[in-house]
C-alpha cells in the first residue's frame, strides 16, 4: 500500500496560534464502516434515501434526551476564546479545526430545523440544509476530533465540544455513516470479549507468560489469574495491556502489588476490555452493553471490588458513569469507592507503607508525566479535587528520584490530548495524529533539552501506543514512552515485604 | 474491492490491505504483499512470519508482542530477542505489517 506522505510539522520557536490554511485537512477521511459493522450494533448498513430527515430527526431526539447539548448549540457567542486551543487545529492549520468551526458543523444544521430564525431567515443565522455536502464536512472534521475537552477549559461558557462531536457520531451511526476503526471495534466487544479480539485461551497464554518471566527476572511466583472465582478483586484493564508494548509492562506492574500487598486479583476473559468504545461512538445504548458485562462477571465471580487498569476513557466512563450504567453494585464491599482506579489503589498502599520500594532502581531515568485528557478533565482521583493529577505525580514520586513536570500550560486541566484520542488512533489518520501531537512533543521535547528528561509516563493505553508511533516522527526514541506501572513494578523489591 | 493478483488470481483485501479471507493466503501471496510493503525478506522475516500464523492457528489471534520478542529470542538469540530489532525487521510495527504479510487480520483496539 503507498504510504501516505505528509511533512511532520516543525517546533515552534514560541507557541502562538498558527496561521490558517483552509481546506488543509479536507482530504483526510477516516475509513467508513461496512454494512456488516453496522448491522452488528443495530444501525443502518449504509445511508438509504430518505437519510436526511432520519437524521434531522435523530437529532430532535438526542436534543429531547440531552438539554446540555441544546444549551452548547444555543449559546456560543463567537468571542474566539476557543480557537487556538486544540491541538488539531494547531498541528493542521485546518480552520475547521477550531472547536467553534467544529460545533458550527452542527450547529448550522441545529438552527435550521430547531430555532424559528433558522426556520424562517437561514441565511442570516447560518442555517443549513442537512445534505451530502454537510454530512461529508461531519464525517471529515468530526472523525478530527479527539473529544479530550481542552477547548471547553477555555470557553466562558463551558461548551462541550466533545459532546457536539459525540451528537453528531451518533447520528451518523444511525444513519448508516460510522467509522470502521471504532465500530469493528465495539463488535468484537460483544463477540469476543475486548477490542483486541484476544480469545480466552490466548489471554490464558499470555498471562502464563508472565508469570514465567516475572519469575525468571525477580525469582518470584507472581501470579496473573485468569477467570478466578472468588477472588477479591475483578481488574478490569484496556485489551492493550495484554498485548502492546509499552502497556504490558504496566500490566507486570499491577501484579506485583496485587503480590505484594497479598491481594487476590483476577482478570476475566469475558469481561476483559476496560476501554468503552461506545464512548467515542457516541452511544449511550452500546456504552450501556458493554458496562453490563463488566457488572456480570463482577457478581458473578462474587469478588468485593472492581479496579480500573490505566485506560484514559475507561476511567471516565467508569468514575463518571458506571454506577448509572450498570449499576447498582450493592454486591461489593461498601468500604471500597466503586469503581477503583488502580492509581489509587497503589497510592494507598504507598500511603500505608505497606508497599517495599527502591526509588533508584529507576535511577537511570529522569521522568516527566503526560496528563491523559479524560483523566484529567472529566473524571477524578481519590477524595480531594485534584486527585487526578496529585494521585499520579505523588506515586511516580514515590519509585523515582528524578522528576520534572511540563510547561504548566500543557499539564493538569490544561493539557493537551497525545493525538490519538477518541477513536482515532487508527493508521488511516496517521497524518493527524502525527500533526496533532505537536503541542505535547514540543512541551516534552523543552524538558528533554532543559532537564535531559528521558521518560514520558502515561496511565493511558490510546496515550502509550500514540506516542510509541508519532514520538520518532519528532526525533525521539519510541521507547521513551512508558506505564507508570512499569516504574512502580521495577521499584518494588519483590519479596521485601514477606 | 481492491486485490492482489497472484498466478492469474484475484485476492481481494481491505482499504489496507488485509486479506478479505485469510484462507486465501499462500507463500507467493506473501511475497507480493511484502512487496507492497517495501520489505526485502529475510530469513528471520520468514521466521516471524510462520511463527505468526503457528500461533495464528492455535489462538485465533496474533501473538501479544512479548510473546512474539520471546520466540524470537529463542530462536536467534538474545541479541535479537527485542522489540527493536522487531521493528528493524517490520518498521511500521511488529504487529501490524506482520500480520498483513502472514495474512492475518489487523490487531484493533488501542495498539
Amino acid at each position: 500500500m503507498a504510504k501516505p506522505t505528509f511533512d511532520t510539522p516543525e517546533y515552534r520557536e514560541f507557541p502562538s496560534p498558527p496561521a490558517i490554511e483552509e481546506g488543509a485537512m479536507e482530504h483526510l477521511e477516516t475509513y467508513i464502516a461496512k454494512p456488516e459493522h453496522q448491522e452488528a450494533l443495530g444501525w443502518a448498513g449504509e445511508l438509504e434515501e430518505g437519510w436526511e430527515q432520519r437524521a434531522v430527526d435523530k437529532l430532535g431526539d438526542l436534543l429531547g434526551k440531552n438539554k446540555a447539548l441544546r444549551v452548547y448549540l444555543d449559546s456560543c457567542v463567537k468571542c474566539g476564546a476557543c480557537t487556538d486551543k486544540c491541538h488539531y487545529f494547531i498541528g493542521t492549520r485546518d480552520p475547521k479545526n477550531m472547536p467553534v468551526a467544529r460545533q458550527d458543523l452542527l450547529r448550522s444544521v441545529y438552527r435550521r430545523y430547531f430555532t424559528l430564525s433558522g426556520k424562517l431567515f437561514p441565511d442570516l443565522v447560518g442555517a443549513k440544509d442537512m445534505n451530502k455536502e454537510v454530512l461529508d464536512d461531519w464525517y471529515k472534521y468530526y472523525h478530527q476530533c479527539s473529544e479530550c475537552r481542552r477547548c471547553s477549559v477555555f470557553c466562558p461558557y463551558g461548551i462541550d465540544t466533545a459532546e457536539i462531536t459525540m451528537a453528531a457520531r451518533d447520528i451518523m451511526n444511525h444513519i448508516g455513516m460510522g467509522q470502521k476503526y471504532t465500530n469493528e471495534i465495539l463488535g468484537k466487544v460483544h463477540k469476543i470479549g475486548n477490542n483486541l479480539g484476544l480469545p480466552g485461551p490466548a489471554l490464558m497464554d499470555t498471562m502464563e507468560g508472565l508469570e514465567e518471566d516475572v519469575f525468571d527476572d525477580d525469582g518470584v511466583a507472581v501470579k496473573f489469574p485468569v477467570d478466578m472465582h472468588g477472588a477479591d478483586v475483578l481488574l478490569v484493564t484496556p485489551s492493550a495491556d495484554f498485548f502492546a508494548e509499552p502497556h504490558v509492562d504496566g500490566l507486570i506492574g499491577y501484579g506485583k502489588v496485587f503480590h505484594q500487598a497479598g491481594i487476590s486479583w483476577t482478570v476475566s476473559s469475558y469481561a476483559s476490555e476496560a476501554a468503552n468504545f461506545a464512548l467515542f461512538a457516541g452511544s449511550t445504548e452500546q456504552m450501556h452493553k458493554v458496562a453490563r458485562r463488566i457488572r456480570k462477571v463482577a457478581q458473578e465471580f462474587g469478588v468485593k471490588r472492581i479496579i480500573f487498569g490505566e485506560c484514559g476513557h475507561a476511567w471516565r466512563v467508569a468514575y463518571s458513569f458506571l454506577n448509572t450504567l450498570a449499576g447498582p453494585f450493592d454486591f461489593l464491599d461498601p468500604k471500597y469507592p466503586v469503581p477503583q482506579h488502580i492509581l489509587e489503589f497503589t497510592h494507598d498502599l504507598i500511603n500505608r507503607g505497606a508497599l517495599a520500594l527502591d526509588p533508584s532502581a529507576n535511577d537511570d531515568k529522569v521522568v516527566t508525566f503526560h496528563d491523559s485528557c479524560n483523566v484529567a478533565r472529566a473524571s477524578r482521583m481519590g477524595t480531594k479535587p485534584g486527585g487526578q493529577f496529585d494521585i499520579p505525580r505523588a506515586v511516580i514520586r514515590a519509585v523515582v528520584n528524578n522528576y520534572v513536570d511540563m510547561d504548566p500550560e500543557t499539564t493538569h486541566e490544561k493539557t493537551f490530548c497525545c493525538g490519538g484520542g477518541g477513536g482515532l488512533l487508527t493508521d488511516d489518520l496517521l497524518e493527524l495524529r502525527v500533526k496533532g501531537a505537536l503541542p505535547r512533543m514540543e512541551a516534552l521535547h523543552e524538558v528533554v533539552q532543559s532537564h535531559g528528561v528521558t521518560h514520558m509516563a502515561a496511565i493511558c493505553a490510546i496515550c502509550k501506543t500514540q506516542f510509541a508511533k508519532v514520538l520518532p516522527y519528532y526525533g525521539m526514541q519510541m521507547d521513551m514512552i512508558t506505564s507508570v506501572h512499569h516504574l512502580v513494578g521495577d521499584a518494588i523489591i519483590l519479596g521485601g515485604k514477606e | 474491492m481492491a486485490a492482489y493478483e497472484v498466478n492469474g488470481k484475484s485476492i481481494e483485501h481491505d482499504e489496507e490491505g488485509y486479506l478479505e479471507d485469510i484462507g486465501e493466503w499462500s507463500l507467493d501471496l506473501a511475497k507480493i504483499i511484502a512487496k507492497e510493503e517495501n520489505l526485502e525478506m529475510t530469513d528471520e522475516h520468514w521466521d516471524v512470519i510462520n511463527y505468526l500464523r503457528e500461533y495464528y492457528d492455535e489462538y485465533q489471534i496474533a501473538p501479544a508482542v512479548r510473546v512474539l520478542v520471546k520466540a524470537i529470542k529463542k530462536k536467534f538469540g538474545p541479541e535479537k530477542g527485542n522489540n527493536k530489532y522487531l521493528y528493524e525487521l517490520f518498521p511500521y510495527g511488529p504487529a501490524k505489517q506482520a500480520c498483513k504479510i502472514a495474512g492475518l487480520p489487523k490487531p484493533t483496539g488501542c495498539v
